[in-house]
């Protein structure tokens, strides 16, 4: 099953790692630097779902969440958190943005491609 | 996952290259928080910096790493919800933080020991800042555990048993499940990987089409799996959409309900139908969303793309165009004696030609080119170490951050200017008494800049202490035998002593500067960049070093000059003019000091050939040629040359360690007809004329004044 991912992180290095992480299991993955390049990547793109890390420069993941979700064709798309707190309140923060689902970093590969296919098929 | 161990070396490589720039960002946005900046956008940055490298760090199990940027990135976070204001002891803290930071990211780095004791220190007034109400922030529980306790009891159960568990499982989404992207066919083809399910599909709460409103959620799921997992598992498979639906699960393994249900392994044709992803477009829904705007932030970290390139293709490169500088020279100089018409096409491609090698040239010197920012940054924290090793209180100022220079250049910059900046601290400054006395602020200011100017960079180091004590280092260097007793020196050849080997003003060794390295070391290392460095000093008033250096370590604009028969090649950007000699234009001060007039004014005149050894002195000057030169301190000098061939670009070839160092001579080039000819630094020949200058220059203005 190949999935198509935007990953959104401002940090190369976990870029780098997502890319890695999904590569192998066949994901075709786009990046995006922060919330503003994430809307211009996802402007020619219909990914099946989209990780974003939250604090990022220009627009944090918030902002970018809700940006996507203010567009009528990712309404539904889903979209993981990438974030270094297990914090509840984190996570409600960011299901109240509209996020999908959240990943704890550092993430195992393993469990962001379970967790794709689990929101995403 | 060994097959990943490549990938993986190489994100970790890439990932200390990136903590270099978040340091560097963290360093800036600290500086300006420093400096008062109100701007929210300043504390993001920092606060992004740390939080990133512990990400990363993370990663790569960097467990000190991790540990020591978490505490400063709570407090930093504490310091963006305005929860903390840090004060002045505060703001140190920070950069000392960000030092260690730096520390840990090198030691982790390098696989070297990591300062474990120095990070508790650290980590200890940290948590002094927080104060004790986050003692502990790993964990802060919230009223979103109790659903989770509920399982205790048939983990229990399950786990004697691996045998198949029977669980009935609701489930009904509410309509926050779908707006946040989770899908009910998802979950239940998830549950039905755990073993087998039996799914059910409750319409019962489906109104009729006519009634139904597109986006409320009407139906519900029975599953009954039958599985080897436990509890917590299933609960897994719920995890996101936790407290987005109605969820029970109990076991069903003995209460065998009577399950009505139509026997679904697969749900998906119930889903079509019932899941709102199916919208039309709902102008209520729609509305809400759309007048938010991207959160504006400031202006600086604009996205550059970038792309990172090994040094060595760009060294190749940069070879590759001095090559075709000398090959552009050879052509064009074949052409001129083929005797074509300078209208010609040939002659009229070659011009575009040069424009387009001068072009090239420029791009790819820009490649190498790197701001001095990351350089300065390492200075302040030189300073910030210094001036707590001898309790000073120091200001550094930094000016012209983004000046560009050589990346080969900046790499080698950083020891002389480590050294020189620790001798600000410890012997330019004086101590708090002295300034304090002397009606100077108890703060010292040492002053780092850069500024490109006529086609070198000059970097100064200066600071506002006490200027050099000069009959005190006249009396050193006399008793060090380093200069002979009773002789006459200017100002400026006394401060030039400090540059002897072997020479240490430190009245008593300091466990900072004095470590034997004298100031002749950093001249030599300006030197061997085609550098020099200068001293500027008052006193009372403080004292600078000046560090001029050529902007590039490949090609130049040259004059290109004969004299005695050999060919010189002088930098264009320094002659300001040239003259030919007429009678009287040349007037001797005493026997071998000569000033040369120029529209009313008099300057010293050099000889060429006789300060290069190449002739003697000549008899008549009339009709001879001169370079007018602009030196650096902002005077003037005449050269006499034989004759000026050309005007081109050439490319310099360094004179490397076997030669003897000439005064006077910087490097050596290879011209159009395959000669070579040496570059000349002007400032370096008259330095190396003699000390005739002060004198007669004082002599000149007089005779100014009076003619």
């Amino acid at each position: 099953m190949s999935l198509t991912i935007l990953a959104v992180d401002d940090s190369r290095t976990m870029r780098d790692m997502i890319r890695m992480a999904l590569a192998p299991s066949g994901f075709t993955v786009h990046v995006a630097e922060d919330g503003i390049h994430g809307l211009e990547v996802l402007d020619g793109i219909d990914p099946d779902a989209i990780i974003t890390d939250i604090n990022m420069p220009r627009m944090d993941g918030f902002g970018f969440i809700d940006a996507v979700r203010g567009q009528d064709d990712h309404r539904a798309t889903p979209i993981l958190v990438l974030t270094t707190e297990s914090a509840p309140e984190l996570k409600m923060r960011a299901r109240n943005a509209g996020a999908t689902g959240w990943i704890v970093k550092p993430f195992d590969p393993v469990k962001l491609v379970k967790a794709l296919h689990m929101v995403a098929g | 996952m060994s097959d990943q161990n490549d990938p993986m070396a190489e994100i970790r490589a890439s990932f200390f290259i990136e903590c270099e720039e978040l340091l560097e960002a963290l360093q800036d946005g600290l500086s300006e928080m420093d400096e008062g900046s109100e701007d929210p956008e300043t504390i993001n940055v920092v606060f992004r910096a740390v939080h990133s490298i512990k990400g990363g760090a993370g990663a790569f199990g960097l467990e000190p790493l991790v540990r020591f940027a978490h505490r400063y990135e709570t407090v930093l976070d504490e310091v963006r919800s305005g929860r903390l204001s840090p004060d002045h002891e505060g703001q140190k803290l920070f950069f000392q933080a960000a030092d260690h930071l730096s520390d840990l990211v090198r030691a982790c780095r390098d696989d070297a020991t990591v300062p474990e004791d120095q990070s508790q220190a650290l980590l200890d007034q940290l948590n002094g800042l927080l104060g004790e109400q986050e003692e502990d922030t790993e964990v802060t529980p919230e009223e979103f555990e109790p659903l989770g306790l509920s399982l205790d009891l048939p983990d229990l159960d399950a786990l004697p048993a691996p045998a198949l568990t029977t669980y009935t499982i609701r489930f009904k989404p509410e309509a926050e499940l779908y707006e946040t992207g989770n899908e009910p066919q998802m979950l239940l083809r998830n549950l039905g990987e755990l073993g087998e399910a039996q799914v059910s599909c409750d319409t019962s709460a489906l109104p009729s089409l006519a009634e139904l409103s597109p986006e409320t959620p009407y139906v519900a799921w029975t599953i009954r799996l039958q599985t080897a997992a436990a509890e917590p598992e299933i609960r897994e498979v719920f995890e996101f959409v936790e407290g987005l639906c109605e969820l029970t699960i109990s076991d069903a393994s003995d209460t065998e309900e009577s399950p009505p249900a139509e026997t679904l392994p697969d749900a998906p044709a119930t889903i079509a139908l019932a899941g709102p992803a199916t919208d039309p477009v709902e102008p209520e829904e729609a509305a809400a969303p759309s007048p938010d705007t991207p959160r504006k932030s400031g202006s600086g970290a604009a996205a550059k793309s970038v792309v990172r390139v090994d040094l060595e293709r760009i060294e190749r490169l940069v070879n590759l165009v001095g090559e075709l500088v000398i090959n552009q020279a050879m052509l064009s100089q074949s052409l001129e004696q083929a005797g074509l018409s300078p209208h010609s096409d040939a002659m009229n491609g070659l011009e575009e030609f040069q424009r387009l090698t001068r072009d090239i040239q420029d791009s790819v010197m820009m490649i190498r080119a790197q701001p001095v920012k990351s350089l300065f940054q390492r200075m302040s924290r030189i300073v910030r170490e210094a001036s707590a090793a001898v309790g000073k209180e120091v200001r550094l100022v930094t000016e012209g951050e983004a000046t560009e220079v050589d990346k080969t250049v900046i790499e080698r910059l950083a020891d002389p200017l480590t050294h020189m900046i620790r001798n600000a601290v410890d012997h330019g400054l004086e101590n708090n008494e002295a300034r304090a006395s002397s009606g100077k602020p108890s703060e010292g200011t040492v002053r780092l800049t850069a500024a490109h100017r006529s086609g070198r960079v000059i970097i100064e180091v200066s600071d506002d202490g006490s200027g050099i004590d000069r009959p005190r280092v006249l009396k050193i260097a006399t008793e060090k035998g380093l200069v002979p007793p009773d002789v006459q020196m200017t100002e400026a050849e006394i401060d030039n002593l400090l540059f002897m080997p072997g020479f240490s003003t430190a009245g008593k060794v300091s466990n900072l500067s004095g470590r034997g390295v004298g100031m002749d070391v950093v001249r030599t290392a300006i030197q061997s960049l085609g550098g020099r460095i200068n001293i500027f000093s008052e006193r009372g008033k403080g004292t600078t070093f000046s560090i001029s250096l050529p902007l590039t370590l490949a090609v130049l604009d040259g004059m290109v000059v004969r004299v005695a028969n050999e060919t010189l090649v002088l930098p264009l950007n320094v002659v300001v003019e040239t003259l030919s000699l007429g009678p009287g234009d040349v007037q001797m001060l005493r026997p071998g000091a000569f000033v040369v007039r120029v529209r009313g004014g008099f300057v010293p005149l050099y000889d060429l050939g006789v300060i290069l050894g190449y002739r003697g002195p000549l008899q008549d000057h009339d009709r001879g040629i001169v370079l007018l030169i602009a030196l650096e301190d902002g005077n003037r000098a005449a050269l006499v040359i034989d004759g000026i061939e050309d005007q081109r670009q050439v490319v310099i070839k360094g004179l490397d360690e076997s030669f003897y160092r000439a005064p006077g001579i910087a490097a050596a080039t290879i011209l159009g007809d395959g000669q070579i000819a040496l570059i000349l630094d002007p400032s370096d020949v008259i330095a190396s004329a003699g000390s005739i200058r002060p004198k007669d220059r004082a002599l000149a203005e007089r005779m100014v004044e009076h003619g």
